[in-house]
């Protein structure tokens, strides 16, 4: 094989976690009123502009998933030996901006770079000046007056084949559309504008227009120039964005699965049973919101940081190493970010016990757990909904934070938070370096607004008294 | 009346839904006079409340006022500019609402809330202020009121808060004042001392009064002219008199039909099928024609004009022939008791104290004796009404009985076996014996259960109905039983009304075919037309099934209808219990007395006068020595000041705890 496939463990977790959806999806088909509840989302506009958005940074998340170690050329007697470079599916399709690295900054569509340097003239002497970038603007040759011209022109290409692409999608949608409706094609194409289809195409295909008419010009242009320019070491922007979405997403997710449980279950216990229980797990979350966030989370990261540092048996790879930081940080922001939602819920499990529907259930003599099951909890969801998706934007901020500190992810993985970091000292020098900022902020705005939006569509269908 | 205090012509009030706006009031017109109360009588969702709201410019945020006109004094209100209504608002019409507990802010005293109004409307601070708080405070009928200028709403009882809120309304003196549903979260006692209030204060200040309820008894009391408003129209305009003896559209006589009371005893309650028709389902001619035992093909498709009957009498039906009498009156005699049946349940002595903990270490300091020796007991198929005002631990007893709540002492036999300290496993299997419905309606069933595992869920835990094939058919002969259509299994609770609700209650707590149901004030959350459906199936249940009912009430109108025996209770004690019969017609007890007296009665004769009560039920944490009735009886004696008295026996079966019988 020319390659060997490398499982990282957040691999496992999060294609685990693809499973579970598959088999949530699997059970909602075969139960009728989930099944309604999941058409109110899909009839919901701007939850299906959301998802749209979200399922492109699944997407891309996904393909960094997928990780393989590249096999060295070598002599055939030999045992085989593979790369040490761990890379992903992602990394391959993304590799004309992956490898082309600079020398330093430069900003978008430079063709030099942002810092003047001393050049050594061909003739022999040197003089100072803005050297010319290695691959940005290359095919361009001497010719840099052409700059704005080529690039409107691939822009406009771009465009043309995202319009083409776009063309094609709504003649599919269209076609099944009308198939499904038994309607010619001109009326299914009124239905999908007027909205009057049972799943919001119209909004779907708008966003995906959308979406493709600003990536499609972006792909087509990242051949040529850096589009969002490169940071400190010359790395392309554009590259770091797509690797640091599968760091925010797991962040945000396998975070949320570690403090999930931990929270659900303390909130509704110290609610639903009060007396000893509720004293001790309110002193637990007492005791640890007392203590400063940051500093535990420090100490935490340190002690396990010295664990990896003095065992380098464990890791055949830089990546597993990284990997293993980066889960471990998700364990550790988990278990010291249960408590608020604990309070929440306990403080709203003290107003549900209370409630006749309760009382009723303890006449039958139903036991404790399959009250707080059936009763308690799905009660409590809209909650627990808005809190994750609060949540999961404070957790990617708060991988900013600790990066900042130096606690944070393994220097080596790319996340919003690093590239974060990195801007932020380029912002005090003059001219300012901004575009690292603003493409990591514009992304992470991107991912977490359309999680808020789908979350609270998500939980309006799920209200039953909201229909 | 030449020119009226209020004039409300052709009002049209809606709710903007999505696109559309729904119509909630359509085109009501009345007049109130200065002096005279007119009292709009309706059921829940008839555009009463909104009606208010539109004359206050009140309306919620999806309100609209769609057309019409207000005058108040000639003075049109609804074009008037928000910033000189503000000045209307207070000054020349006031508003007091139907939960005093949330019409106060609970951050303010009662004296910066009445002086609120004072500076705005009327100028004043400082000492003139304080007295002229001081002199409404009196007029309101609140003792002491220095110190209660600087209490806080949490310190004060039910009856003072409206009391205050009164208060706070004529501090602007108003010339009209809007009193929605007053009295309706008070009980009987304070109701009746509010009602006296209103009629005095408003004899002496000649003021207007806009009175809404739903309470035909409040009406009987207090108004002048009575509108009757079903589905956002007047359907029925007569003064006091005319309206009682001679009330002419059919909802207005359906009303009166399905109330219950001692001489309907027997028979099934007229009910009034159906229900209110919802903002967007409105029928095209007479809205009540659905449920209308005169509809004609032309009241189905045009709605009736007024006809004017007699002076002051009008009505919008095109029936005009003589009508049936509702309800065949006449007195049933119930099946007498059997005196040797052994009871079902024996409670003796039943004692709830819940422990007051205080500081750091929360150590008892004391007890709220909620329920302080209770002995009752209930034949099978009988009907037992525990009868007592709020906060009288009525259904604390309920709950200790089902041991929802841990007894403190006493005994629970429910058919020879002993409840309170059974163990866990036992307790179980008990269970099904002893079921409970309760009070509220939109509280009891999960919003997020479906209405067939709601109903499953007892027989699912019990064990009753093995089986999930079974277990479904068992939920759709009880969903017939109770009256309910079978394909409501799949439908959430919320999609029914609240008398539907309270059905699928009592299916849930038939589910596991229990012998005694604790029925906890069933019907106080619903309208009188549904009230009388869900008692006719209480009944009905009763006679197939033979369950017995321990039935939870401040109804007195309810225990008439329904009990064979009652108890009455106060501050924790039973102090007067017997046959139905003998306690509501010769009742013993100052309290039980006082208690009969206050119910207001549905009609124009018979409004005996009423014993009043002073005060309000004192905390069941520090219950008065001796008798806990004496600081508000009318009959106090020395001895009842120490010393608790002791039961004595009256008749057949009633007996008395108090020292005037020895």
């Amino acid at each position: 094989m020319p390659f060997q496939i490398v499982i990282l463990w957040s691999d496992v977790l999060v294609w685990l976690l693809v499973a579970a959806c598959l088999g949530f999806g699997f059970v909602i088909t075969r139960t009728e009123h989930l099944l309604a509840a999941w058409r109110r989302v899909g009839k919901s506009r701007i939850g299906m502009a959301a998802a749209t958005v979200l399922m492109v940074f699944g997407v891309i998340g996904l393909l960094d998933s997928l990780h393989y170690r590249l096999r060295l050329e070598g002599e055939a007697d030999k045992p085989t030996v593979y790369s040490i470079e761990v890379l992903s599916v992602l990394d391959t399709v993304a590799s004309p901006v992956r490898t082309r690295n600079e020398k330093t900054y430069s900003a978008p569509f430079a063709t030099r770079l942002y810092a003047k340097e001393t050049i050594d003239l061909p003739g022999g002497g040197q003089t100072r000046g803005y050297p010319r970038l290695k691959y940005g603007g290359a095919h361009l040759g001497g010719d840099e007056a052409r700059l704005p011209a080529d690039v409107a022109r691939k822009a406009a290409m771009g465009f043309v084949l995202a319009v083409l692409t776009w063309c094609g999608m709504a003649a599919l949608v269209t076609m099944g559309v009308g198939k499904r409706e038994g309607v010619g094609r001109s009326e299914a194409w009124r239905r999908i504008w007027q909205g009057e289809t049972h799943f919001s195409w119209n909004a779907l295909l708008m966003t995906a227009g959308g979406l493709m008419a600003l990536i499609l010009p972006l792909l087509s242009l990242a051949g040529y120039y850096h589009v969002f320019g490169t940071d400190k070491v010359g790395q392309d922007v554009l590259y770091q964005v797509l690797k640091s979405v599968r760091t925010g997403l797991i962040i945000g997710l396998v975070t949320t699965l570690v403090m999930l449980p931990v929270a659900v279950l303390m909130g509704i216990v110290a609610g639903y049973f009060r007396g000893w229980v509720d004293d001790l797990i309110q002193y637990i979350y007492t005791v640890l919101s007392s203590i400063p966030g940051v500093l535990l989370i420090a100490a935490a990261v340190l002690m396990m940081q010295v664990v990896i540092d003095t065992h380098p048996e464990w890791f055949a790879t830089a990546a597993e190493r990284a990997d293993l930081r980066l889960l471990a940080l998700c364990f550790i922001l988990g278990i010291t970010s249960w408590t608020s939602l604990c309070r929440l819920l306990r403080g709203e499990t003290l107003k549900l016990r209370e409630l006749e529907y309760i009382q009723a259930a303890q006449a039958f003599g139903v036991s404790s757990w399959r009250i707080i099951l059936r009763h308690i909890l799905p009660n409590l969801m809209h909650i627990v909904v808005i809190t994750l998706v609060m949540d999961f934007s404070g957790l990617v901020l708060a991988e900013a934070v600790l990066s900042y500190i130096d606690i944070g992810v393994d220097p080596n993985t790319i996340s919003f938070g690093t590239m974060i970091n990195n801007a932020r000292l380029e912002l005090g020098r003059e001219p300012v370096v901004w575009w690292s900022l603003a493409a990591a902020f514009a992304a992470m705005l991107m991912l977490v607004l359309a999680a808020n939006l789908f979350a609270d569509v998500v939980r309006d269908a799920f209200d039953p008294r909201a229909v | 009346m030449n020119s009226p205090l209020l004039r409300v012509t052709d009002l049209r009030l809606g709710f903007a839904a999505g696109r559309q706006t729904l119509l909630a009031v359509d085109g009501i017109s009345f007049e109130v006079g200065a002096g005279e109360t007119f009292a709009l009588l309706g059921e829940s969702g008839c555009g009463k409340s909104a009606t208010a709201q539109g004359i206050m410019r009140l309306l919620p945020a999806a309100g609209r006022i769609v057309g019409g006109s207000v005058e108040l004094a000639g003075r049109e209100l609804l074009s008037l500019p928000e910033a000189d209504m503000r000045s209307v608002r207070g000054a020349r019409m006031a508003m007091i609402f139907q939960e005093p507990a949330t019409s106060l802010n609970p951050v303010l005293t009662v004296g910066q809330q009445i002086g609120e109004v004072l500076a705005r409307h009327r100028h004043l601070t400082g000492e003139p202020a304080r007295q002229r708080m001081l002199e409404l405070l009196r007029q309101v009928g609140i003792a002491d009121p220095d110190r209660r200028l600087t209490e806080y709403p949490f310190q004060l009882s039910g009856g003072m808060k409206q009391r205050v809120m009164i208060a706070i309304a004529l501090a602007g003196e108003p010339d009209l004042l809007i009193a929605d549903e007053p009295t309706t979260a008070l009980d009987v006692t304070v109701q009746a001392q509010i009602l006296d209030l209103l009629v005095r204060l408003q004899t002496e200040r000649g003021m207007g009064m806009l009175l809404i309820t739903h309470d035909l008894g409040v009406v009987a009391r207090v108004a002048h002219r009575v509108g009757v408003m079903y589905a956002g129209e007047l359907v029925e305009v007569a003064p006091r008199e005319a309206f009682f003896t001679n009330p002419r559209h059919p909802y207005t006589r359906a009303l009166f039909a399905a109330l219950p009371e001692v001489s309907r005893r027997g028979g099934a309650l007229t009910t009034i099928p159906g229900q209110v028709p919802s903002l967007d389902h409105m029928p095209a001619g007479c809205r009540f024609a659905d449920r209308c035992r005169y509809v004609t093909p032309l009241s189905r498709d045009h709605s009736p004009p007024w006809r004017m009957l007699s002076d002051g009498h009008k009505v919008r039906c095109f029936y005009e022939g003589g009508m049936a009498e509702e309800a065949p009156h006449g007195e049933t005699v119930l099946p007498p008791l059997a005196a040797d049946t052994a009871p079902i349940l024996d409670v003796r002595d039943l004692k709830v104290h819940f422990p007051i903990r205080r500081g750091i270490l929360q150590r008892t300091v004391g007890h709220v004796k909620a329920v302080d020796g209770v002995s009752l007991s209930l034949s099978p198929g009988r009907t037992l009404a525990l009868v007592g005002e709020s906060g009288c631990g009525k259904t604390t007893v309920g709950k200790a009985i089902l041991q929802l709540i841990q007894p403190t002492g006493g005994q629970v036999k429910l058919n020879g076996s002993e409840l309170v300290g059974m163990p866990a496993g036992r307790l179980q299997g008990m269970r099904r014996h002893l079921q409970m419905v309760f009070q509220d309606p939109f509280a009891s069933l999960n919003p997020r259960l479906r209405v067939g595992e709601i109903i499953a869920e007892g027989m699912a835990a019990l064990g009753v109905v093995a089986g999930g094939r079974e277990r479904a058919a068992a939920v759709a002969i009880l969903l017939e039983q109770v009256g309910l259509p079978a394909e409501a299994v799949g439908r959430y609770p919320h999609e029914f009304s609240g008398g539907q609700r309270q059905r699928i209650a009592i299916a849930r707590a038939l589910a596991v075919q229990p012998e005694v149901l604790v029925c906890d004030e069933p019907t106080s959350a619903l309208d009188v037309s549904v009230q009388a459906q869900i008692l006719n199936l209480l009944k009905s249940l009763q006679e197939s099934l033979g369950v017995a009912y321990l039935f939870i009430t401040h109804n007195f109108a309810v225990v008439e209808y329904l009990a064979h025996e009652v108890a009455v209770m106060y501050l924790g004690r039973i102090v007067e219990r017997g046959s139905a019969d003998e306690v509501l017609r010769s009742p013993k007890h100052p309290y039980t007395r006082a208690l009969l007296s206050a119910v207001p009665q549905p009609r124009l004769e018979g409004q005996g006068p009423v014993i009043k009560l002073g005060g309000e039920t004192p905390s069941p944490a520090n219950p008065p020595a001796g008798c806990h009735f004496h600081p508000r009886c009318p009959n106090v004696m020395e001895v009842c000041r120490s010393v608790w008295p002791a039961s004595t026996q009256h008749g057949a079966t009633q007996t008395v705890a108090c020292h005037l019988y020895k």
